[in-house]
């Protein structure tokens, strides 16, 4: 009811069809989306009981951009990063993955998060995994859930074939693959990945056997299986000694120059300087300011930014 | 003393009694934890996924109360009420009806237990499913129940022991179990030393071997994981 008497209060003075204003649902985008946008936030409120966390975001993050969030603590920035793939349900606004609005319960979210890889701070491998199971989890599960309904769809199809004429016969669809060749596939992925890091001969080794920095990298190629869009880093090198950081954000920056549109929550200021595109300074639930590292680090307008900068560099 | 037992135990036929007991009681114990288990996990997966909606709450609900209503009386109590009111009009084995009543019994403690495993595994793990896309059926199924049954499972054994041991009371409703034949040789003559000491042995060695088979179980399961 409130969006719709905002928006109601948005065109007043304009005759309003009443019909219009009706149909608008809580989900439909309060201002028109912008067509570059990857992930669009709009007016993103969240609350825990009466603590603001995000006090009325609105933020576009368009295709290729490395965007580096910096900030103190408790300023909502992880909040933030995890309201883009609604990990945290936000109390208010609306979050837009290529058009489609996350935050609406008819838009299938599993479906929108395989192209949104995330990346945590405390890693979370699964620790009942080998790591190549822990990468090829999500990709063979769902390429075998997907095999299965095309197989349900196709018995119906040929079901009701039966019953129809010669001429309106629906076609079938086509099946390439099977099971076997699924989980052959996503091995064989899953090991490019692990070559490509370095770490091919602990694929058959539980995550409690590896190194912080180890276990990050894992984690991020398991993020990089499902070929997201997107990468949500969440303090990605907070929990891990000062020699493993090191390793860590290579592999994020090689990721980084391949094209792969990021978002990063990072406390390394020279590596946000060093790989952002854009950066943006979070404070008390807002963006304080934001532009390109060049104009944060070296000539900040905010006066909190300013102070905030002077403690860390 | 010995002779009377003796007699009471092979020539009166007393071992076939304690065979049949020692049998029932083993089966009444383990089918008991295993309908307990499934009770119990169902109850615990509909509490812990209680708050996403309102079917899901209205599921929780009813676990809550199972949970209550077999956690606040006793075992006895239980028995006599499914013996003499529910399935008083029905032609049923009297050792099917303990397992029943033991499994429904045992669930609401195993729920609590599978719960509190649940809620014992990180909850980045779950975050880290669904960020991969999976759902959290999904999620929950590969990812998080494995951890909690490892998590778990000397809890279990603590259960199937304290429940082997409540298995002495199944005599209420005619069941014979390991006490009642023991009962049966000691109230033929009343001679209570012999008999009940050797009860006592039993069920002592009974759960030395579950403690052992247990410890075997939780080794195994550790094993894919050094700490």
């Amino acid at each position: 009811m409130k969006d719709v008497e905002k928006i109601v209060a948005s065109t007043e003075g304009i005759p309003v069809d009443e019909e219009i204003v009706e149909r608008r649902s809580r989900y439909d985008p309060v201002r028109p989306l912008d067509p570059e946008a990857l992930i669009e936030v709009q007016d993103l409120t969240k609350q825990y009981g009466d603590l603001v966390v995000l006090d009325n975001i609105s933020e576009v993050i368009r295709s290729g951009e490395k965007v580096a969030i910096i900030g103190p603590s408790g300023s909502g920035k992880s909040t933030f990063l995890r309201c883009l793939n609604v990990l945290e349900d936000p109390t208010s606004g609306n979050v837009f993955f290529e058009g489609n609005n996350l935050c609406n319960p008819h838009v299938d979210i599993n479906v929108q998060r395989r192209r949104m890889g995330m990346v945590f701070q405390q890693f979370n491998l699964f620790n009942n995994m080998t790591v190549l199971k822990n990468i090829t989890l999500a990709p063979v599960h769902i390429a075998l859930h997907d095999l299965r309904r095309e197989k349900m769809h196709n018995g119906w199809t040929k079901f009701c074939n039966l019953f129809r004429k010669k001429d309106k016969k629906q076609p079938l669809i086509p099946i390439q693959r099977d099971a076997k060749t699924i989980r052959a596939d996503a091995a064989e992925n899953a090991m490019r990945l692990l070559a490509r890091i370095g770490l091919a001969d602990k694929a058959n080794v539980y995550p409690s056997t590896l190194s912080g920095g180890q276990r990050q990298r894992i984690a991020i190629v398991r993020a990089l299986a499902m070929n997201p869009k997107v990468m949500l880093f969440d303090e990605p090198t907070s929990a891990l000694d000062p020699e493993m950081v090191g390793e860590v954000l290579e592999l994020i920056k090689e990721l980084a120059d391949e094209g792969m549109t990021m978002v990063i929550v990072t406390h390394e200021m020279g590596f946000a300087r060093e790989v952002a595109t854009r950066v943006f300074f979070m404070d008390g639930g807002k963006i304080r300011e934001q532009g390109t590292p060049e104009q944060v680090f070296g000539a900040p307008q905010d006066d909190r930014l300013k102070e905030f900068l002077s403690k860390v560099l | 003393m010995w002779d009377i037992f003796y007699e009471q135990f092979v020539t009166k036929g007393g071992y076939k009694n304690v065979l049949l007991g020692l049998r029932n009681t083993l089966i009444i114990a383990i089918a008991g934890l295993a309908i307990g288990i499934i009770i119990g996990t169902l109850v615990a997966v509909l509490q812990v996924a209680g708050k996403r909606n309102i079917v899901a709450y209205v599921f929780s609900w009813v676990g809550t109360v199972y949970t209550s209503l077999f956690r606040g009386t006793p075992i006895i109590v239980q028995l006599l009420i499914f013996h003499y009111i529910i399935f008083a009009s029905v032609e049923i084995d009297s050792l099917l009806e303990a397992v029943i009543v033991f499994g429904l019994n045992s669930g609401a403690y195993v729920s609590e237990i599978m719960r509190g495993g649940i809620m014992s595994v990180d909850i980045g793990q779950t975050e880290a499913g669904r960020t991969l896309g999976l759902s959290y059926a999904t999620t929950m199924l590969k990812v998080v129940f494995p951890q909690a049954i490892k998590n778990v499972v000397p809890t279990l054994g603590n259960e199937l022991i304290a429940l082997t041991k409540d298995t002495s009371v199944a005599s209420y409703v005619a069941t014979m179990d390991l006490t009642n034949a023991f009962r049966l040789i000691a109230s033929a003559k009343y001679e209570y030393i012999i008999p009940y000491l050797m009860l006592a042995l039993f069920y002592l060695v009974i759960i030395l071997i579950f403690t052992v088979l247990i410890r075997l179980v939780e080794r195994r399961m550790r094993k894919s994981e050094r700490r």
